[in-house]
């Protein structure tokens, strides 16, 4: 692959080309091509020899773990870093990316799997955002209203100029992203995991939309690390695994299974398996409970859940649906407003309040959605991120003091459980990456053997072999008589890990199903609130 | 991988060099400046050196100087650590002094100075927390914001003193607002101390206070990397949300480290009240509480960090008094100069040379 060198096209050809956005025939040269990329921070060799190329017109897909360079890659190509060695080619002239205002001026724009938009800005003003067209904002603004309308026409992307983003969808709010790049000119697309925030809906919705941007002749680079959709929307997907392209496909040829391997480096079963058990006593009862926030937002309306030992229980919904606040009330970092909750025969109400510390004692271990921000403390070596929430317990702390000793200790037998890598309790939490924290943190919790399991997010931003190895300790989990519940955006997820699905959409349930019964389709419909 | 332009130097570049190329860098600021003035700079940095570390008497100055610094270092850092801004040093001293003033005032006629002491230490530790203690509750329950409100504090605390010290707690008959002398109760001077022990030295302000120092940069490094408490003030710092998520209460959390916070402010008044004026005086603490902002943050937060820093801040005190004694034209605004440029240079533009020093050391490296 890579290699081939592509006389470039004559200057006045391209600039004719450009003017007609023609797509180009199939001996032009690619639209990007990378030759030899190397990139180290420290000691870790975050690219080694990358060389791939990227048909113009096309979608590519670049699949692989946390930490196989995924992410470096496109950065280099963004201008974020620059390489130790290689080169980069753009329409077959080599060039030097110092900054994304380079590649900007080439013609590549990246959309960000966390959106850079201004929440209280118009679309149009976040449009301009950076190209202002000068000291005058009124010239400008009208400029590119007529370019975003344009825009919009051209690739059916239409957003209303004057709505405020705060109040948009994450949908639209991803389509005024992919706007603000095309806005720019830019004829090569790097999307970074785009559907992360996404229903199942609204990233079809997304690869119409880059089918579309294909047709115009727009190259589009898509980075993700699910199967499905490279399948879905791709021509041509590479594969990297430690830094390294391991293999190039046509999507037309490959398969989920092949891609995964590739991937892993090992054979990797994306189906879970586990037997049925008979479901015992309930450890968590969930009545009424509401929440309202100081604006008297309600969050949470009336929301009544049973947990029983021996059983995963999933609960499926768009994010920002409720199941952040109901994770927090049934952890007790949140107080309801309303309602009651029995945690093994402790009663929880207003006037009966409970917190995190007692939620422990109670067998209640929780494993929060947001690793980062909750579940760990970025900074604090492994060994401290180890024993947060159970510091003050024995071995951790004797007479007053903290036992570095234990900690580190038991931070390393934690590692070996839970196979996280490297096995160096002195590192810093955020040292590692997004599977291996997750590792920690679940390790963490499982390890005081709970009743009661709440996970939110088990696997988000985790790669395919970690989410096999932390389903399979949530089944072994719920086998040996855990309530587990689980929340998560990734629908695979709660069909393959629940045994029965509860769905939220507004602050309330609005349906429940044993997972046996349940689909993509119709959970989708349920979670958009749509079905009958 | 998110983009981090900020690469760490290794440790010992971090914490033992780049401080280093900071102060050089100020120094050399500072002779252009010198120089400006007419000044031969290598002369001034000569008078600086020597009035700071040339004698027994100019070191005893710089410790006791550094005594103070280290104290509201230390109560800086203690709250930074618990992700809070305290800039009410000045106040927490301030009352704190009051409060070891109160009460030697009350006992001296009763106890003997051994009892008394040890009392009135306690009472400044009292007395900084109860005045940190305010803005702490205004922030935990009120959600006041603690800059603010600790700013505020250091006027109120200001205008307190000038009331009680003219009004309620002058000696009677005096003409300054300044309470009467202690009664046979005062920390001992390090230089009588010494004697006693057969060493002589040049008698100075410094005295026992720089062991209570001493104790507590060891004690706060020992609270915050070895105790429970400390291991959730940090978590509390670095991420609240974690900190709530492993059952601390913030709101006492955030009490507990403002009260630390003030009662090591607090012992500024100790050094100065007990030690050195042993009366009631005003304006005893003479920008400590602010210097000590600047004293953490060279420190790195550190407590052996602060140590050092404030032994730095102390020679710059003590020898920039002594440059603006020698030197006609360098007057005490030139000495507040060069000290506001060293506070510049370690810290708001801490990381200036860092790009230099990683170029440098990657070329070291290569070689």
């Amino acid at each position: 692959m890579g290699n081939r060198h592509h006389a470039a096209a004559h200057p006045s050809r391209r600039a004719l080309r450009a003017l007609f956005r023609v797509r180009p025939e199939s001996g032009a040269a690619p639209a990007i091509e990378l030759r030899g990329i190397d990139k180290s921070f420290g000691t870790v060799r975050a690219n080694r020899g990358v060389s791939l190329s990227v048909a113009k017109g096309s979608i590519t897909g670049i699949v692989g773990e946390n930490g196989a360079g995924k992410s470096t890659l496109m950065s280099i190509l963004y201008g974020l870093y620059e390489a130790d060695a290689g080169e980069i080619l753009v329409d077959g002239q080599a060039v030097r990316m110092r900054g994304p205002a380079d590649a900007i001026a080439r013609g590549i724009g990246m959309v960000h799997q966390h959106f850079m938009l201004v929440a209280p800005f118009t679309v149009l003003e976040n449009l301009v955002l950076g190209a202002e067209g000068g000291a005058v904002l009124r010239r400008g603004l009208a400029a590119a209203r007529a370019e975003l309308a344009r825009l919009a026409s051209e690739y059916g992307l239409s957003v209303d100029p004057d709505a405020v983003v705060g109040d948009l969808s994450v949908g639209e709010q991803q389509r005024v992203e992919i706007l603000k790049v095309l806005f720019r000119g830019a004829r090569v697309l790097i999307l970074d995991e785009p559907s992360a925030v996404l229903t199942p809906q609204e990233t079809d919705q997304l690869f119409r939309i880059l089918a579309t941007l294909k047709e115009r002749g727009v190259t589009v680079l898509l980075i993700t690390h699910k199967l499905r959709e490279i399948m879905a929307a791709t021509d041509t997907v590479f594969v990297m695994r430690q830094g390294e392209v391991v293999a190039e496909r046509r999507t037309a040829d490959t398969n989920p299974e092949e891609l995964a391997e590739l991937m892993v480096g090992r054979k990797v079963r994306l189906t879970l398996e586990k037997d049925a058990v008979a479901t015992g006593d309930v450890l968590l009862k969930a009545e009424k409970l509401d929440l309202t926030d100081s604006r008297g937002v309600k969050l949470l309306d009336g929301v009544d859940l049973e947990l029983r030992a021996g059983e995963i229980v999933g609960i499926a919904g768009v994010s920002g649906n409720g199941q952040t606040e109901l994770l927090q009330i049934l952890s007790g970092i949140r107080r309801p407003t309303g309602g009651r909750l029995q945690v093994r025969g402790r009663v929880i109400d207003t006037s009966h309040p409970t917190d995190p510390a007692e939620m422990r004692t109670l067998g209640l271990c929780h494993v929060p959605e947001d690793r980062q921000r909750q579940g760990m403390v970025a900074p604090f070596r492994a060994a401290e991120t180890s024993i947060l929430g159970y510091h003050k317990l024995k071995p951790f702390t004797r007479r007053g003091l903290l036992d570095h000793v234990a900690t580190t200790a038991h931070c390393g037998l934690l590692m070996e459980r839970f196979d996280v890598r490297p096995p160096i309790p002195a590192l810093r939490s955020s040292s590692f990456s997004g599977g291996n924290q997750q590792k920690l943190v679940l390790a963490r919790e499982m390890d005081r053997t709970p009743r009661i399991l709440l996970v939110g997010q088990p696997t988000r931003g985790v790669d395919i072999g970690a989410i096999e190895f932390i389903h399979r300790q949530l089944v072994a989990a719920r086998d040996a008589g855990c309530a587990v519940l689980v929340v998560s955006v990734e629908l695979d997820e709660i069909l393959s890990l629940s045994d029965r699905i509860v769905v939220m959409f507004g602050g309330r349930i609005v349906g429940e199903l044993p997972a046996a019964k349940a689909d993509e389709r119709t959970l989708g419909l349920m979670m958009a609130n749509a079905h009958a | 991988m998110s983009a981090a332009p900020r690469r760490a130097l290794p440790p010992w570049a971090e914490i033992g060099l780049l401080p280093l190329v900071n102060v050089a860098l100020a120094l050399i600021t500072v002779g252009i400046i010198v120089m400006a003035i007419g000044v031969d700079p290598l002369r001034a940095l000569n008078l600086l050196v020597v009035g700071a570390l040339g004698s027994s008497e100019a070191i005893g100055y710089t410790l006791y100087y550094a005594t103070n610094f280290a104290f509201t270092g230390l109560a800086v850092a203690v709250a930074f650590h618990a992700g809070l801004f305290n800039i009410g040093g000045e106040g927490q001293a301030y009352i704190g002094g009051l409060g070891a003033g109160l009460c030697v005032l009350a006992l001296d006629r009763f106890l003997p100075g051994v009892i008394v002491v040890p009392l009135a230490i306690l009472a400044a530790a009292a007395f900084g927390a109860a005045w940190a203690a305010v803005p702490a509750w205004l922030q935990a329950h009120r959600g006041s914001h603690i800059v603010i409100t600790t700013i505020m504090f250091n006027f109120v605390a200001a205008a307190l003193m000038v009331y009680l010290m003219v009004n309620v707690l002058i000696a009677p008959g005096s003409m300054t607002p300044q309470s009467r002398g202690f009664e046979g109760t005062r920390m001992p001077a390090m230089h009588e101390v010494l004697a006693a022990l057969g060493i002589t030295v040049a008698q100075s302000a410094l005295n026992l206070s720089i062991l209570l120092a001493i104790v507590c940069c060891v004690g706060v490094w020992a609270f915050l990397w070895h105790t429970p408490w400390g291991y959730a003030l940090r978590t509390m710092g670095h991420n609240p949300d974690a900190a709530t998520y492993a059952g601390n209460d913030l709101k006492k959390l955030t009490m507990i480290a403002m009260c630390l916070s003030g009662a090591l402010a607090g012992f500024v008044g100790v050094n100065e009240i007990l030690g050195v004026h042993q009366r009631l005086v005003l304006d005893f603490t003479a920008g400590y509480g602010f210097a000590g902002i600047a004293v953490s943050l060279m420190g790195r937060n550190h407590p052996l960090g602060i140590a050092l820093a404030a032994l730095l801040f102390g020679a710059l005190q003590q020898g920039g008094a002594e440059l603006a004694f020698e030197i006609p034209a360098m007057t005490r605004e030139m000495v507040v100069v060069i000290q506001g440029l060293v506070i510049l240079f370690s810290g708001a533009l801490a990381n200036l040379p860092r790009p230099w020093l990683q170029a440098l050391l990657a070329r070291v490296r290569r070689a």
